[in-house]
């Protein structure tokens, strides 16, 4: 009982060691959580600034020296994105808006390489960190609620200009007394949009931080395997497996990381949409 | 809970970011791509421009063809009616001529005859004035037989 005890409390040591957030400011700390609103995620900030301006840098790399005759390599890949970004826009957002493709471009390529952050061994950023003594680092900035709530609120901040810009003051007031079930049920009608508009950004963060927070747990548990069994012969079973089983939730991870950038892009898309038409 | 000043230095990224890819990535990219579109388009459009251009000029060169061939023909034919004309316009000139010749020929004859008939003729009278007078043995005057010799000229 004592050992599984201990087991278990290096385990779950473990665990809430790689999910915690370096964190600077007002933090616990024992606990080294967040303590109240004052608190910085350095890593989630280094990580994500990091794969931003890998973004830019990238792209002033290839804009400095574009071809318009035949893309070849790089170019080609990113012509690719574009273009299929370009396609959705075009087949999911009424009207034209210079700023909705950038947006989601920008959505799939910085929220894809952030979940890609998790297909990096679990533990060897954080070793290397802790050479640097970093003890706490979460390697996936889309694992902290912070960046993906970030992305979703400011979603829906255009959303809702876009609200007023195209519906008008009125036309956006209209929709929340009357939308869902017409006049005879104001008060009824006001809640409901108001779930439905609140919903939108909140369930466009959740599912995205679910996502990613879930996968890197599995990574987690799937890493714990041949930790637990560092002694006897247990290590010809455990790491084996360890090995085709982080590979095979790899090969599935690299999918879902793909679709949940894919659902955050359409999904703004739909909800820009959505609010820049004017028929209710 | 985790909601911290986290949350706001992201926004402030996300922003931020959709500005510089907004500014670095779409815009020059999307830029080139539809300069690259619009190049193709006029490259397919000048293809086809030039495919309907030597079409026509394929039926232009067929048809100045069949005008040269039909010129030809209609030169060599007209060669041929001038041949046959100058051959036909020598060959009555020619006739002409040999009519005219024999005419001034027998004109010439006619004319020589008449000239040695009168000749004769007045050989003729001589002789005969000349016989009369030496059968009669004197001068016979001439103005006095006169009609005489004439009806006798006349019927020579």
């Amino acid at each position: 009982m004592s050992a599984t005890e201990h087991s278990g409390g290096g385990t779950v040591e473990y665990i809430q060691h790689h999910l915690t957030n370096y964190c600077v400011g007002d933090c616990d700390p024992v606990t080294h959580q967040a303590a109240g609103f004052w608190a910085l995620h350095v890593d989630t900030l280094f990580f994500s600034l990091l794969i931003a301006m890998g973004i830019v840098f990238a792209s002033i790399r290839l804009t400095s020296r574009l071809s318009t005759g035949t893309p070849t390599g790089f170019q080609n890949a990113v012509e690719g994105i574009l273009e299929f970004v370009q396609g959705q826009v075009r087949d999911t957002f009424p009207g034209h808006n210079p700023l909705i493709a950038p947006l989601a471009l920008t959505i799939f390529l910085w929220v894809w390489l952030m979940n890609f952050m998790d297909l990096i061994p679990v533990d060897l950023l954080p070793l290397i960190g802790g050479y640097f003594g970093i003890h706490y680092m979460k390697v996936v900035p889309t694992t902290d609620l912070n960046t993906t709530l970030a992305m979703a609120l400011t979603v829906f901040v255009l959303s809702v200009f876009y609200n007023f810009k195209v519906k008008g003051v009125v036309g956006y007031l209209k929709m929340f007394l009357f939308h869902p079930f017409g006049k005879f049920f104001v008060p009824v009608n006001i809640v409901m949009t108001l779930i439905e508009e609140i919903a939108k950004p909140l369930s466009l963060a959740l599912r995205l931080f679910g996502n990613m927070f879930a996968g890197e747990l599995v990574f987690l548990l799937i890493a714990l395997l041949g930790g637990a069994a560092t002694v006897g012969a247990g290590m010809l079973v455990w790491l084996p497996l360890q090995i085709v089983l982080d590979f095979a939730w790899l090969i599935f991870h690299v999918l879902v990381i793909t679709l949940q950038a894919f659902i955050f892009m359409v999904l703004t898309i739909v909800y820009l949409g959505m609010a820049s038409t004017d028929e209710h | 809970m985790n909601i911290t000043v986290t949350l706001f230095a992201q926004v402030f990224a996300f922003v931020l970011l959709i500005w510089f890819v907004n500014k670095v990535l779409w815009g020059p990219l999307s830029a080139m791509m539809a300069a690259r579109q619009k190049r193709i388009a006029d490259g397919l459009a000048e293809a086809e421009r030039g495919k309907h251009e030597l079409e026509l000029a394929t039926k232009r060169a067929a048809e100045i063809l069949r005008e040269a061939k039909d010129k030809a023909t209609e030169i060599i034919a007209q060669g041929e009616k001038r041949g046959s004309e100058l051959v036909e316009e020598a060959k009555t000139q020619a006739k002409v001529e040999a009519d005219r010749i024999v005419a001034g020929a027998k004109a010439d004859v006619e004319q020589e005859v008449f000239r040695a008939r009168e000749q004769l003729r007045n050989e003729v009278s001589a002789i005969a004035l000349a016989g009369a007078a030496k059968i009669l043995g004197r001068e016979i005057d001439a103005k006095a037989h006169n009609d005489l010799l004439e009806k006798l000229v006349a019927e020579i």
